[in-house]
């Protein structure tokens, strides 16, 4: 009974994600789920979806994709100049799509995840109740050419009732990061403290949904192993070579090294966005105004 | 239950780490134990998940419901409570594991290290029972304790690209076992046809933290009739429950 869309070409990385996959950590099983949770659900509440359903994370270089049914779609985070049937489209604003419409993207302009979101959600296989793709859990870890992927089916009119909604433009070019101090942090010496939050610190090559390397070298400290321990997405490891790394969705459920500091949800949702070469700092919030800005985010 | 003097620290905004004395033991493994199941049984209702490791228990709480001075308020008391209806039952699996040549990659290797012979090795590491302290890494791989000391080795130097499934490692005082492919530094001894992670079973592993197994050493052709018999579903793991 399901719609599906086929992909006439994949794009760079796109994977089907929900908020992820909870109560599983303690057999090994990564959270995963959008890189930036909050454009995914930005998605969901313009086409008025449970929070949760599954959208499509694109990163980058988007696919080309056929619609085979009518349905609704909205496109939210990164922009990738869209177009419907080749004429551009805008980001935030739901679109009706017809049987054998085309979505394409073009050049980045700003972001590195959109999430595409279909009325009802993308309907893949749902694993450990989760339908977030995450390799050994699910089938697949990315779509790929040629591929139809199901969606929920929409039998209604094809009438558009959403507003224009701006999304704040420092969600993608915000310098500052926010963090709060993790369990190792003590290890750090005054100088090294010092050092974290006032250096600008740079996104390596090596950048996926399991982590983000820094690229400049910090200096270690003396005990570089920690006896392996509980790891979240947003906690920074600080490994033997001196190297940060910011754990992101599907990192694994623990790790040896120090863990200094620990991204808020919102510094990992704006960190989703950034690419290789982008610079930025570590800024220590209290938790009290991390939450305060979060409430006036969602009020925007 | 009040054995250790535990630390309570914030991990993010959503859990509280609760941690032991730096060492692996199993006496901290047990006590880690009883009390994950007293936070399951007692506070329940807002915790979401706890992820056990070797000194340490993470406790996932529900953000919305309650604040985190309050569960570590809880927590310690659950800690104090004199309540001593513990939870010792375990399982104790056996675990087939091919030891010979085309498995043991890294046994030719350790044996000169050690001066010791392929053998004596085998026969070291197969008459151990080993305990399950948790799961974490990948899903699906065990971190075991009780490695003996004569079989302690280093990590590689340069880890390998595909660590084969179900390869059964050591690294320094730690075994484990590979559940999927995988890179890795470990030095690979054997490899067990089981297998150690079952996305469409629930569990989805079979051995959880506080159980034990042992190691019982097959021929290839024995490795290769288990793994049919696993992949058809007919293979039934040895266990025995104790305590």
């Amino acid at each position: 009974m399901d719609n599906n869309i086929l992909i006439l070409s994949e794009g760079m990385h796109c994977s089907i994600q929900d908020l992820g996959r909870k109560g599983y950590r303690s057999y090994g099983v990564p959270i995963s789920g959008a890189m930036d949770k909050f454009s995914a659900i930005l998605a969901n509440k313009l086409l008025n979806n449970e929070e949760n359903a599954a959208t499509l994370e694109v990163t980058r270089v988007g696919p080309k994709i056929m619609f085979e049914d009518h349905t609704l779609i909205v496109l939210t985070g990164a922009d990738m100049s869209p177009a419907l049937n080749g004429d551009p489209i805008i980001m935030n604003f739901v679109y009706a799509v017809n049987t054998s419409d085309v979505l394409s993207f073009g050049h980045l302009m700003y972001g590195t995840r959109a999430y595409l979101g279909v009325k009802g959600g993308f309907m893949t296989e749902t694993k450990l109740k989760s339908r977030s793709f995450y390799d050994g859990i699910t089938s697949k870890e990315k779509i790929a050419k040629g591929e139809r992927v199901p969606i929920a089916s929409y039998n209604e009119d094809l009438e558009v009732t959403s507003s224009k909604i701006k999304v704040s433009s420092s969600h993608f070019t915000t310098k500052k990061i926010e963090v709060t101090k993790g369990p190792e942090f003590h290890r750090l010496t005054k100088k090294q403290r010092e050092l974290l939050f006032t250096k600008e610190f740079k996104i390596d090559k090596l950048n996926n949904r399991m982590g983000y390397r820094l690229k400049e070298k910090f200096s270690p400290i003396k005990q570089s192993e920690i006896i392996t321990s509980a790891t979240i997405p947003g906690t920074v490891q600080l490994t033997p070579s001196g190297k940060l790394i910011i754990l992101m969705r599907d990192c694994p459920t623990t790790g040896g090294y120090p863990r200094v500091i620990q991204l808020t949800d919102l510094a990992i949702n704006q960190l989703a966005q950034k690419k290789e070469g982008d610079s930025f700092k570590f800024d220590l919030e209290s938790s009290f105004s991390f939450l305060g800005r979060l409430v006036s985010r969602f009020k925007d | 239950m009040n054995l250790y003097k535990l630390k309570y620290k914030p991990l993010g905004s959503i859990a509280v780490l609760i941690e032991w004395p730096k060492m692996i033991d199993v006496a901290i493994l047990r006590n880690i134990h009883v009390f994950r199941h007293k936070i399951k049984s007692d506070i329940g209702e807002y915790v979401l998940e706890t992820v056990p490791a070797y000194n340490s228990l993470t406790v996932f709480f529900d953000t919305g419901r309650i604040k985190y001075s309050s569960v570590v308020k809880d927590l310690k008391e659950i800690y104090a409570s004199k309540d001593q209806k513990l939870l010792t039952a375990y399982k104790l699996w056996e675990i087939p594991v091919c030891y010979e040549d085309k498995f043991g990659l890294d046994l030719g290797l350790m044996a000169e290290a050690k001066s010791l012979s392929k053998e004596k090795i085998i026969e070291l590491h197969s008459a151990q029972v080993y305990d399950v302290y948790f799961i974490g890494f990948l899903p699906g791989f065990l971190y075991l304790g009780g490695l003996p000391e004569q079989l302690n080795f280093n990590r590689k130097d340069e880890p390998r690209l595909n660590i084969k499934r179900g390869d059964v490692a050591i690294a320094g005082d730690q075994s484990g076992i590979y559940p999927r492919v995988s890179p890795g530094g470990w030095n690979i001894v054997g490899n067990s046809p089981l297998s150690f992670f079952d996305v469409d079973k629930f569990p989805p592993c079979f051995a959880v933290a506080g159980d034990k197994l042992k190691f019982i050493p097959v021929t290839i052709k024995e490795h290769d009739r288990i793994k049919k018999e696993v992949e058809s579903g007919v293979y039934e793991i040895v266990s025995e429950i104790n305590g």
